[in-house]
């Protein structure tokens, strides 16, 4: 039988996470990420691991912090509503520099919302949601494969920067199948002299916290941190460049938007328009480069969103506002399609206003 | 033939998938056919995604009243109790996954049961990660089995790797279909597989599936 299997996003993230190395998973239900917790429900007994379904999103969160502090791979994972949740416990993780997978399935808001496919948490996961400087890393998947492959990277990219990594997924993404090459088993070398493992009487307390008494202190962590975050936007970008060579009109899009957008961008040519995508497959830190880039070469560009427009921004930004930038979205949990992509792209090939 | 088809299995085997082509067929062969979907778990792919497809050949839809809004709201149509206690029609039941998916079907066994005219097959797709092997595929069985007073009838081998599926990947799931039979004491009832596959896999009990969804 074939070394692929047929799996769902949710699974695919679960099982990527046991892979690497994750022996602890804390969350409570919420549709449309619940068969990631259902999975580690299964499996995690089976294999000496803790699944823990806490009393609520904000137990969960802090049972992360916990098993962060000793070094462990560790995550919780939620749709929006629940991940607001988590906010404060991720602004906690993120204060006591330490590694932790969170991931997102997202779905429409704001509020309860719905239970339908969204990325309107971009601003809450790009921005950073809880209180304080900090960023995330974030890492955007767009198909079973990536759900898999981007959390394994995700869990090393957080071991590495020592700071919490989010996977943003969509309710898509989350419930689709489709077949996928599971990541090798990992046995991770990181070392972790931070860790709070025992002293056994050979070394001095180590202390996990995020509190500074003296403000001095507490401005030179936040330099510290954000000398690494700049370190981390020189080498950890990422995104997928498809068709830009020579286009007019670059789509930029993610997740599940991404995947519309790339039929769109291939129907477009087919009727003799020039367009190509750019794909952030990280979205902290996001590819400014890439698109200033081709800021230098197209009309214009085209962000796709299941939101009221988020990214846009940033992509504005990154482009220095040299090109203009059109927003086609849908919201509330429903998905852009192929020919209203194509639509936008036709609109900005025959010019627009900056 | 028997009057009532259940379809249970593993979450992600293919049920819905063989519930409509089913009901289609039946169709086909001069049935009077009604299809129910009886998923409460999950909220996104379903019966009723097939809605159209299904009414235009005169084939009856009872399904969830909330499937694919924003209601995650596990309720079930009252036409399913017609279904079960009228015996008029032909009835395709799609049920949700695993043994949490077919407590659904607890409030209408009874009459099923009463009925005794049904057939309820076990889906399974060899690919799924946790349907791996016979052995595993027997785990599952075995908790939908205690979940329920209906009874297994059949085996059907959905084994497939979505829109990559081969021939040769079909045909690779033979031996593991048969083997989860002889642990079961069930005949295998189809091998089930895309119609657009090409060549056809060789298999027993082949059943072609022509109603295939696509995402993007």
């Amino acid at each position: 039988m074939s070394e692929k299997v047929l799996m769902k996003g949710n699974e695919a993230i679960a099982e990527a996470a046991i892979r690497a190395g994750c022996r602890h998973y804390f969350g409570y239900p919420i549709t449309p990420q619940t068969e990631l917790a259902a999975y580690m429900a299964k499996r995690m007994p089976k294999i000496g691991g803790t699944f823990l379904q806490a009393e609520s999103e904000i137990a969960a969160i802090n049972m992360v912090y916990g098993v962060a502090g000793t070094g462990k791979r560790v995550m919780t994972s939620s749709s929006s509503p629940g991940v607001s949740l988590k906010q404060e416990g991720i602004s906690y993780i993120a204060g006591a520099d330490l590694p932790a997978l969170i991931v997102n399935v997202q779905r429409g808001g704001p509020g309860l919302g719905g239970i339908q496919p969204s990325q309107s948490d971009y601003f809450q996961a790009t921005k950073g949601g809880g209180h304080g400087d900090y960023h995330l890393i974030v890492l955007t998947p767009a198909g079973v494969q990536e759900m898999a492959d981007l959390t394994a990277l995700a869990f090393d990219l957080a071991d590495k920067y020592r700071m919490p990594a989010m996977l943003l997924a969509d309710g898509t993404t989350g419930q689709m199948m489709e077949p996928v090459v599971l990541p090798e088993e990992q046995i991770h070398t990181v070392e972790k002299p931070w860790a709070v493992t025992g002293t056994g009487m050979k070394r001095p307390h180590n202390i996990i916290n995020s509190l500074y008494l003296k403000p001095e202190e507490l401005e030179e962590m936040n330099f510290a941190r954000f000398r690494r975050y700049a370190e981390i936007e020189e080498n950890e970008v990422r995104y997928e460049s498809f068709l830009m060579e020579d286009a007019d009109v670059c789509v930029v899009a993610f997740g599940i938007a991404a995947r519309v957008s790339k039929n769109a961008v291939v129907a477009a040519r087919a009727e003799g328009i020039k367009a190509g995508l750019i794909r952030p497959i990280t979205v902290w830190p996001f590819p400014k480069k890439a698109l200033a880039c081709a800021a230098d070469k197209v009309k214009g560009f085209v962000s796709v969103e299941l939101s009221m427009g988020q990214m846009i921004e940033d992509v504005v930004l990154a482009t220095g506002n040299r090109r203009p930038v059109m927003l086609c979205n849908r919201a509330g949990g429903m998905i852009p399609t192929p020919d209203g992509v194509l639509d936008s792209i036709r609109k900005m090939n025959g010019g627009a206003e900056l | 033939m028997r009057r009532v088809f259940l379809f249970c299995g593993h979450y992600g085997s293919g049920k819905t998938n063989l519930a409509v082509n089913l009901a289609c067929r039946l169709k086909e062969q001069g049935g009077d056919v009604a299809i129910a979907d009886l998923d409460i778990v999950n909220p996104y792919f379903r019966t009723v995604d097939s809605r159209d497809a299904l009414t235009e050949r005169g084939i009856d839809v009872y399904g969830l009243p909330f499937a694919n809004t924003n209601v995650d709201l596990p309720s079930l149509p009252s036409e399913i109790y017609g279904l079960v206690q009228t015996h008029r029609k032909l009835a395709v039941m799609d049920i949700g996954g695993d043994e949490r998916g077919v407590l659904a079907l607890g409030r209408f066994a009874p009459y099923i049961l009463e009925e005794n005219d049904y057939e309820m097959y076990f889906v399974v797709n060899f690919y799924r990660p946790l349907t791996r092997t016979p052995e595993e595929a027997l785990a599952v069985f075995r908790e939908i089995t205690e979940a329920t007073p209906l009874r297994f009838t059949g085996i059907v081998n959905n084994s497939n790797l979505g829109a990559e599926t081969t021939a040769a990947d079909v045909e690779a799931t033979v031996s593991e279909a048969a083997a989860l039979a002889d642990l079961t004491g069930l005949p295998l009832v189809y091998t089930s597989y895309s119609a657009a596959l090409s060549p056809a896999p060789a298999v027993p009990s082949p059943m072609p599936l022509r109603l295939q969804k696509k995402l993007f």
